[in-house]
């Protein structure tokens, strides 16, 4: 290889002004191994994931979908949901069933403290998994018009206690708002029924939670009746049903630097009740939490 | 009238292949070379100065060359190579002798490019997948070589503040691969088995040692001010790495990692500074396409540059190191440069 060889600048060495050249047409050999790609999704891995999921989601869970037309086929689009259960089991669902249905890669957007554990924060990449930062998501969503699930509610939702279950919390500080603006996308929310049933939460333990550095020490009833080591993973066989909502465009510019911060807190807040009502809808309409 | 060159850390992998690239740019009239050591590769025109480590008489040779560039390649980034307090006296002490000599009322400098390193950005939990050249780090540095070169970035940006008819470019190199460099991870890559760190599979990204001396006479060649990162493109997890280069890893354990490598250390199987540590456990990822729109296009991406690496080191492994070995002689060397006997062509 001809290092620093003179190339076409040379023979222009007064140039001061800069002038773009186009970009390289050949595309540079990749020798790539794997398919991770720069998110450290591999949609190989997904794919085992998935089947290694679909009887959870077919027979135990026994998901059943409501306004998945709401959700385009194409074009980037940021998927809200209520967050529930100790260890939240409505993020694979949604993951999954999406990407049965559509085709189409979900990466789910979460807290950094994944990226800390060995093996898990690995996994969890592998599968979709992108830490919650701003800049993320709007790469996602702005420049590659990915589909991207956040739970607003963050660690609040899941560390409810049973008592408070299918209460929204705070949606941050509308946070997803302002990025699906910035972004120039649409918010879809999706309300999820039964992840709150699926290993409910009967006490915590602060103390624990602080000594671990983790956000909750959860006492779930899957614990109490399966054990400690097979209630962390053994979910209860409620059934879930899951509403998509229409869209919600906001009528802005995208790419500015700042929207006004109550535009954003209000339309975060419209999200939130909708939400909040579809959720007393489906529960007024559900007959059995294991049947549906 | 050509440009007129001034290239620090000659005898660095940096400097030497910078300065050979310049001498078959016939515009450029005049390199000089700076450094402790003597250069490594054989330079035909370059005219090579000795200087203590930080540079003081760089405000004289400044003056009595009266060069128009300054190419500041010798930035320590391998915090391996020498203990802390050299690191800083190097790094941070050279960069403001420099600065001061290019800054100085009658100076002839008009431009400057300045290596630095992604280590400026960390890897910590909290970092975004991406970061541009403005993205603030999330963890305070750790490292000393990364206080070091935050230091250095920090005078540069006062220095090309108070210096507006200067041209100041940054570079931030991502980890460098290639034939010739040797890095705590190249040599990594050279065990018999690479080392990880268990449950962690980081995404990396590389830059091909060519890209990098072609980066630098880009931004020299089209003046292009500014801070830029240089990597290729793509990123790569680490178990991949290890795969093209056709190695297995081996997990150190996630809790006690310094400790673990410390024992490394001291037993002499390799070297993991704590920045490569951290490297190894979050990954990072810095966004190159400002450098691309000015401009630059590379010739490997960050895959590229790692197999680009396991070719040549497994051409090594089998015939040795192929390129005749060079030993500077000052008086061979002054002898072809000055010398009436010799005859040259002339650039200009």
């Amino acid at each position: 290889m001809a290092v620093g060889k003179p190339t076409v600048e040379a023979s222009r060495p007064g140039t001061l002004v800069h002038l773009p050249r186009p970009a390289d047409p050949e595309e540079l050999p990749d020798p790539r191994l794997s398919d991770v790609d720069e998110w450290g999704r591999s949609e190989n891995i997904r794919q085992l994931a998935r089947r290694l999921y679909a009887p959870f989601y077919n027979n135990w869970f026994r998901v059943e979908w409501e306004g998945l037309e709401n959700i385009p086929a194409e074009g980037g689009a940021l998927l809200v949901a209520n967050h529930a259960a100790a260890i939240p089991s409505d993020a694979p669902v949604i993951m999954h069933g999406i990407e049965e249905e559509l085709g189409r890669p979900v990466y789910g957007l979460a807290d950094y403290l994944f990226k800390t554990m060995p093996i898990v924060g690995t996994m969890w990449a592998r599968a979709g998994g992108v830490p919650a930062h701003p800049e993320n998501a709007y790469r996602l969503l702005r420049e590659q018009q990915q589909l991207v699930l956040v739970f607003p509610e963050g660690s609040k939702g899941p560390a409810k206690t049973f008592a408070e279950r299918y209460q929204l919390r705070r949606f941050g500080r509308g946070g997803f708002v302002e990025i699906a603006m910035r972004a120039g996308v649409p918010v879809i929310p999706i309300a999820v029924v039964g992840a709150e049933e699926s290993m409910p939460i009967m006490f915590k333990i602060p103390s624990a939670a602080k000594a671990l550095g983790i956000p909750y020490f959860p006492v779930t009833a899957n614990m109490l009746l399966l054990g400690p080591l097979l209630g962390t993973i053994g979910y209860f066989p409620a059934k879930f049903k899951l509403r998509v909502l229409p869209p919600v465009h906001f009528d802005v510019e995208p790419d500015q630097d700042r929207y006004s911060r109550s535009r954003v807190m209000d339309e975060a807040e419209d999200i939130r009740v909708a939400l909040q009502e579809t959720l007393y809808e489906m529960l007024k309409a559900r007959k059995s939490i294991w049947f549906g | 009238m050509g440009k007129r060159v001034l290239i620090t850390g000659l005898g660095t992998f940096w400097g030497g292949r910078v300065a050979q690239a310049l001498e078959k740019d016939p515009s450029v009239e005049v390199i000089i070379g700076l450094d402790t050591t003597e250069p490594k590769i054989e330079l035909d025109r370059t005219e090579f100065v000795r200087a203590d480590q930080n540079y003081s008489i760089l405000a004289r040779i400044v003056r009595a060359t009266q060069v128009d560039t300054i190419l500041h390649t010798f930035l320590v980034v391998d915090s391996t190579r020498m203990t802390g307090r050299a690191l800083h006296e190097v790094n941070v002490i050279g960069t403001m002798n420099l600065l001061a000599a290019a800054g100085a009322p009658d100076s002839s400098v008009r431009q400057l490019v300045v290596k630095s390193s992604t280590l400026v950005y960390g890897a910590s939990d909290k970092d975004p997948t991406w970061f541009r050249e403005e993205s603030q780090r999330t963890s305070p540095p750790r490292t000393r070589v990364e206080r070091s070169l935050i230091e250095v970035e920090d005078y540069l940006r006062d220095f090309a503040e108070d210096n507006p008819h200067v041209v100041v470019s940054l570079l931030r190199f991502s980890n460098v691969l290639g034939t010739d460099i040797i890095t705590p991870i190249s040599k990594a890559l050279q065990l018999p088995a690479t080392p990880c760190i268990l449950g962690f599979d980081p995404l990396l990204q590389f830059v091909e040692e060519d890209d990098v001396v072609r980066s630098i006479e880009f931004v020299m060649r089209d003046k292009v001010p500014g801070i830029f990162n240089v990597t290729g493109d793509g990123r790569v997890p680490w178990s991949e790495v290890a795969a093209i280069c056709g190695k297995r890893t081996w997990p150190l354990p996630p809790i006690g990692t310094g400790l673990a490598a410390s024992v490394l250390d001291t037993a002499r199987v390799c070297e993991l500074p704590p920045e490569l540590l951290d490297l190894l456990r979050y990954g990072r990822g810095v966004d190159n396409r400002r450098l691309k729109q000015a401009g630059f296009s590379y010739r490997y991406t960050s895959a590229g540059a790692v197999e680009n690496f396991a070719e040549a080191s497994r051409l090594r492994r089998t015939v040795g190191d192929s390129r005749p070995s060079y030993k500077y002689e000052r008086d061979v060397e002054a002898f072809f440069r000055h010398s009436p006997a010799v005859v040259r062509e002339t650039h200009a």
